[in-house]
């Protein structure tokens, strides 16, 4: 595929980030706000409600990066607009003041003096005049290099390593000579195959970085787990699948990093990068979180590769699901937006499926729902670093 | 020509079956992805979709090799063409 000249239809924001979606968010500060952000976004048609568990007594790293994910989340330029609700306006005002950075329509409600009544009826009251704004966006063209693009794979099983995960891969080296913006992460399914991710860093210290994340994330397991990690990674989804050690599953993971793209910095959990290439994020390898990390790093599409069927999605961040499992592509069809089966039976090449991967990566660039989408895929997922005060 | 199982790298010791119902005394056709070569084996057992067989036979402690790399150690005698998977692999980490 010729991408010298590609672009996409999405939508320009304030601070010049393309977005490949216009969602007008309903975003709680907190567990306590979650019952007033769902029915303002049950009022108002258009809005979406992002709840989650968490953001009472987190202190210290823990509390930041509650923030840095849910201003990321908010700042995404897939999203037009954000309501954000919490109990109280001090912290609500932090993630307003956050999110208003990027320019873009931020308002915040307390629910404390008020109740949730009057809190629903105020925030729905702005959330309409958000979504009515928003409506009116139009969709401009894009160069290519304005895409940040991510991935993470899941349920994984032989054919991720086979055909799958290399084919995030191919299209991963396409998008990357054209100046796009990439990111992987997953650092404990990277076991086995750290030294291999390591060589593939640009300088020196940026391996030596990358290195000081692998051993980090492997002195936590070292500390907290009970006899290995093999009743977890290999999961029992991986095991069904066929896969036997975590150097077997880092090995296929790290595939979808291709074969000629060189990393060429590491990120913190939902940091956003600083320029183009691709980055290396130091994440949990349970889709959910890895996913909302992205989203809040600031990407807008999602390549995820699976064998046994993970079926997730984000609710801002469009996940792309391919699949070379014939069996998955079969009896889970309505998941599966990229069928590349054909490469176990020699059919296609990994250069053609790579391209069918970015052909469809443009069309949902360009507006179409990802079955994810669709089906009402919303995990998100809030990393938590330690126990609450 | 239906492709049975695939294998990475004609140094690895396994290759991956990717289609359903192989049973064992099926004979297999194999393809090595990174030298474009055919291969058969003969199956030893059942082997579901996405599971390993052992293309070269593996003696206990012996690596196995896929993508070239070592994926663990053999924990029991492997002969080419039996199921290899975590009764008969071991990781050598954690």
């Amino acid at each position: 595929m010729d991408l010298s000249k590609a672009s996409f239809r999405g939508y320009r924001r304030e601070n010049g980030r393309a977005g490949v979606r216009n969602h007008v968010i309903i975003l709680p500060l907190d567990d306590l706000s979650n019952a007033a952000a769902e029915a303002v976004a049950h009022n108002i048609k258009g809005a979406m409600a992002l709840p989650h568990p968490y953001g009472r007594l987190q202190f210290g790293a823990d509390l930041d990066l509650h923030f840095r994910t849910l201003i990321g989340t908010g700042a995404n330029p897939n999203v037009a607009a954000v309501v954000v609700i919490g109990i109280e306006e001090v912290w609500t005002q932090r993630v307003v003041d956050g999110i208003a950075s990027t320019g873009k329509p931020v308002a915040g409600f307390g629910i404390e003096l008020h109740g949730d009544h009057d809190t629903i009826m105020r925030a729905s009251r702005q959330a309409k005049e958000y979504v009515q704004w928003a409506s009116a966006l139009a969709r401009k063209e894009c160069p290519l290099r304005d895409l940040w693009v991510s991935t993470k794979c899941g349920e994984s099983d032989t054919t991720s390593g086979i055909a799958s995960n290399p084919t995030a891969g191919n299209a991963f080296d396409k998008l990357y000579d054209h100046g796009v913006t990439l990111v992987f992460g997953e650092t404990t399914e990277i076991t086995g195959g750290e030294q291999l991710v390591a060589k593939r860093c640009r300088t020196p210290e940026v391996a030596a970085q990358f290195m000081a994340m692998f051993d980090r994330y492997q002195e936590v397991i070292n500390r907290h787990k009970v006899d290995d990690l093999s009743d977890s990674q290999p999961t029992k989804g991986n095991i069904a699948g066929g896969l036997t050690t975590i150097e077997e599953k880092a090995l296929g993971n790290i595939q979808k990093i291709g074969r000629k793209c060189l990393v060429d910095g590491v990120l913190d959990k939902g940091e956003a990068p600083t320029g183009p290439g691709l980055w290396f994020m130091d994440s949990s390898s349970a889709a959910a979180e890895m996913v909302t990390l992205c989203a809040a790093a600031g990407f807008v599409v999602h390549f995820f590769p699976t064998g046994q069927g993970n079926v997730i999605g984000n609710p801002i961040l469009p996940v792309i699901k391919l699949s070379a499992n014939p069996r998955t592509v079969r009896t889970m069809r309505e998941h599966i937006d990229v069928d590349v089966s054909g490469l176990l039976r020699r059919e296609i090449t990994l250069d053609q499926a790579g391209d069918l991967l970015l052909e469809m990566m443009f069309k949902t660039c360009n507006g179409r729902l990802t079955s994810a989408e669709v089906l009402g895929h919303r995990e998100f997922v809030l990393t938590r670093l330690y126990e609450s005060a | 020509m239906t492709i049975h199982f695939v294998v990475h790298d004609e140094g690895d010791s396994v290759g991956v079956v990717v289609v359903e119902g192989v049973k064992a005394g099926n004979t297999l056709t194999g393809w090595i992805m990174d030298q474009d070569k055919i291969i058969t084996m003969q199956a030893l057992a059942d082997i579901p979709i996405g599971h390993k067989l052992a293309i070269k036979p593996l003696a206990a402690s012996d690596t196995v090799i896929k993508y070239g790399v070592d994926i663990g150690r053999a924990i029991s005698p492997i002969p080419a063409g039996a199921h290899l998977h975590v009764h008969n692999v071991k990781t050598k980490r954690w």
